[in-house]
C-alpha cells in the first residue's frame, strides 16, 4: 500500500512534461511502519478524443492509477454503448499504435490528466466464430458433393457413389482435415487477438467455401478420372498427407505449450522431443510448411487442377504470413536463430 | 573524418545523379512510346477512313485493319509494366483491367463473330478516337507543351466515348455467343486427366455480367480525375 502511494506521487513531478517511465514492479525494500493515515492515492483524469476530428468524446475522472486500458475501454463503452471494447482502438497519438488492453495507466507517459485518441475499428467478430464458420463450410459442402445431392450433377447420378476408391479416400482425408481444424480451433489454439473486423468473415468464407465447392465438384464428378499412376501415386500421396497432418498438429501443440493459458506472451519456439517439431531448426512457421505439404499430398492424390490452384493460392497467402511472422520474430528477439527461413528451409 | 564526410556527400551525389539519369531515361522512353502509339492509332484511323471512302461500305473493314489493330493494342501491355515499375503513377490494377479487356476483345472475341457486325465498327472507332486523344495528351504532357484543346478532349470526350465503347463491346460479345456455343471453342470438357472443365460460353456470359460492377468504377474514376484536373484549373483562373 505504501509503495502504491509512493508511485502515485511520482506522476506529479512528471507534469512539467518530462517523460517518466516507471521501472516495473516496485522494489519492496524496508517497509516503514505503516502510516495509518490516509494513503495519498492520486486519481487520474482521462479524456478521450476522436483521433480524426479531435472532438472530446468522453471525460473520466477519478480513474485509479493502476487501471488498465481494458478497464478504461469498459468505462468508455458505458458512455458510448455502440462502441464495445473490442472495436475501440485507444492510442497516445492520433497516428500512433494502438495501446494494449494490459497497459497500466500510470505506467504510460501521461500526466495525471491523460489524453487518449480513439479510433473505431468497425464491427468486430471473434476469431473463434470466424474459424468455426469458415471451416464448417468446406466440411459440409464437400460432403454434399460426395453424396451427390440433387441439382449438382445430372439427375441419374443423384445419391449414387463413385466407383473409384480414391474418391472415397479423398473424402475421408478432406473431412479429416477440416474436423481436425475445427477441433484445434476449439481446444488447441490460443489466440493473441480476440476479434477481427466483421467483413473478414465474408471474405474468408467466400474463399474457403468457394474453393471447396470447386474442388469437390470435380473430384466427386461421375466423369472423374483417377490418377495416372494409380495405386503407387495414391499411396505416396496419402503418406505425404498423413505425415504433414501429424506434423501440422504437432506444431500447433508445441505453439500452444509456449503460451500459458490466458496469457498473450510471445516466445521463440524450439524443437521438442517430438521429431515432427525438429523442423523448427530450419523454419519459423512450420505449421504453414506442413499445411502446404498436406495440400500437395491431396493434389497428388486427386490429380485435380482446382486442388492444385487452391494449394497454390494458399501457399502464396501463407508465405506472406510466414514472412511477416519471421520479420516480427527477428524484431522482437535479438537472439533469434539465424538458420531459420520463414516457410521453406533455405529457400523462402 | 573530413574525407569520410566527403565520401558521404560524393555517394549522395552519385545516387542523386543515378536517380536523375533514371528519370531522364524513363521520360525519354515514355515520350518515344507515346509518340509511337499516337502514330499507330493515327495510321489505323487513316486506314479506316480510306477504306470507307474507297469501298463505300464498312463490310470487310475490320478484316482489313485487324492485324494493325492487334499489333498496337497488344503493345499497350507495356503500360501495365510502366505502372508496375513506377515510372507512371497510375494504379496497376486499373490499367491492368483496361488493357486486359482490350486484349480479350481483340484476340478472343472478334475472331468468333461475323466481322461485319456494326458493333465491331462502333467500338473500333471509339477506341481509335479515344486512344489518339489519350496518347497525344501524354506525349504533349511529357514535352511540357500541352495545348488546352487536347486536355479538354482527353477529359471530356470519354463521357460519351466510354459508354459507346462499352455498348459496342457488349453487343459484340453477345453476337459471338451462338457461334461459341455451336463450335465449343476454347472449351475443355470432362473427362480429362486434369479433372477440370472450362466452358467458354458461360465464361463470356460472366464477362458480360462483370461489366456491371467494373464499368461504373472505371467511369467514376475518370469523372473524379476530370473534376480534379479541370476544376482545379478553373480556381486558378479565377484568382488571376
Amino acid at each position: 500500500m505504501d509503495t502504491l502511494a509512493l508511485e502515485a506521487t511520482q506522476p506529479k513531478k512528471a507534469q512539467n512534461g518530462a517523460l517518466v517511465l516507471l521501472p516495473g514492479p516496485p522494489i519492496p525494500a524496508k517497509r516503514k511502519p505503516a502510516k495509518k493515515t490516509k494513503k495519498a492515492v492520486v486519481f487520474f483524469e482521462v479524456e478521450i478524443l476522436d483521433a480524426k476530428t479531435k472532438d472530446k468524446l468522453c471525460f473520466l475522472d477519478k480513474v485509479e492509477p493502476n487501471a488498465t486500458i481494458g478497464e478504461i475501454k469498459s468505462m468508455f463503452h458505458k458512455s458510448h454503448p455502440q462502441w464495445y471494447p473490442a472495436r475501440q482502438s485507444i492510442r497516445l497519438d492520433p497516428k500512433g499504435k494502438s495501446l494494449k488492453d494490459e497497459d497500466v495507466l500510470q505506467h504510460l507517459p501521461v500526466g495525471t490528466t491523460a489524453t487518449f485518441y480513439f479510433r473505431d475499428l468497425g464491427a468486430q467478430i471473434s476469431w473463434v466464430t470466424v474459424f468455426l464458420t469458415e471451416y464448417a463450410g468446406p466440411l459440409l459442402i464437400y460432403l454434399m458433393f460426395y453424396f451427390r445431392v440433387p441439382f449438382i450433377y445430372v439427375p441419374k447420378y443423384d445419391f449414387t457413389t463413385s466407383k473409384h476408391w480414391v474418391v472415397h479416400l479423398a473424402c475421408m482425408c478432406h473431412s479429416f482435415h477440416y474436423v481436425k481444424r475445427l477441433l484445434e480451433t476449439l481446444f488447441v489454439h490460443r489466440f493473441s487477438h480476440g476479434t477481427m473486423p466483421l467483413r473478414n468473415i465474408f471474405k474468408n468464407c467466400t474463399y474457403y467455401w468457394g474453393f471447396a465447392a470447386w474442388m469437390a465438384y470435380y473430384i466427386n464428378h461421375p466423369l472423374y478420372t483417377p490418377p495416372t499412376y494409380g495405386e503407387q501415386q495414391i499411396r505416396l500421396a496419402l503418406t505425404v498427407f498423413l505425415f504433414c497432418q501429424i506434423g501440422n498438429f504437432s506444431i500447433h501443440i508445441a505453439l500452444r505449450n509456449l503460451r500459458p493459458p490466458g496469457s498473450k506472451t510471445r516466445k521463440i519456439p524450439y524443437p521438442t522431443k517430438n521429431p515432427f517439431t525438429w523442423i523448427f531448426l530450419l523454419v519459423s512457421c512450420p505449421n504453414y510448411t506442413y499445411e502446404l505439404g498436406s495440400w500437395l499430398g491431396f493434389t497428388l492424390m486427386t490429380q485435380c487442377l482446382p486442388v492444385a490452384a487452391f494449394t497454390l493460392v494458399g501457399f502464396i497467402q501463407m508465405t506472406v504470413w510466414a514472412k511477416g511472422k519471421h520479420r516480427s520474430y527477428l524484431k522482437e528477439f535479438r537472439d533469434y536463430p539465424t538458420l531459420r527461413s520463414p516457410i521453406l528451409p533455405f529457400i523462402l | 573524418m573530413a574525407s569520410g564526410e566527403e565520401d558521404g556527400t560524393v555517394e549522395e551525389k552519385e545516387t542523386n545523379n543515378k536517380k536523375r539519369t533514371k528519370g531522364a531515361i524513363a521520360t525519354a522512353w515514355l515520350t518515344f512510346y507515346n509518340i509511337a502509339m499516337t502514330a499507330g492509332w493515327l495510321v489505323l484511323a487513316v486506314a479506316m477512313v480510306r477504306y470507307y471512302l474507297q469501298k463505300g461500305t464498312h463490310k470487310g473493314l475490320y478484316r482489313n485493319i485487324a492485324r494493325t489493330l492487334k499489333f498496337f493494342q497488344t503493345f499497350a501491355l507495356l503500360e501495365v509494366g510502366h505502372c508496375a515499375i513506377g515510372i507512371v503513377r497510375t494504379s496497376v490494377i486499373v490499367t491492368g483491367v483496361q488493357v486486359c479487356s482490350r486484349i480479350f476483345m481483340v484476340w478472343f472475341v472478334t475472331n468468333s463473330i461475323r466481322q461485319n457486325e456494326e458493333s465491331v465498327i462502333l467500338f473500333v472507332v471509339v477506341w481509335t478516337i479515344t486512344e489518339i486523344t489519350r496518347y497525344s495528351f501524354y506525349t504533349f504532357n511529357l514535352l511540357n507543351h500541352l495545348p488546352y484543346f487536347i486536355k479538354w478532349a482527353r477529359y471530356n470526350m470519354f463521357i460519351v466515348m466510354y459508354p459507346l465503347g462499352v455498348i459496342g463491346e457488349l453487343l459484340t460479345i453477345h453476337a459471338s455467343l451462338p457461334y461459341v456455343r455451336r463450335s465449343g471453342m476454347y472449351s475443355l470438357r470432362l473427362p480429362n486427366k486434369y479433372n477440370v472443365s472450362f466452358d467458354y460460353y458461360y465464361f463470356l456470359i460472366i464477362v458480360m455480367l462483370s461489366y456491371i460492377p467494373l464499368f461504373p468504377q472505371l467511369y467514376f474514376h475518370m469523372l473524379r480525375q476530370r473534376r480534379r484536373v479541370l476544376h482545379g484549373e478553373i480556381v486558378v483562373e479565377k484568382d488571376e
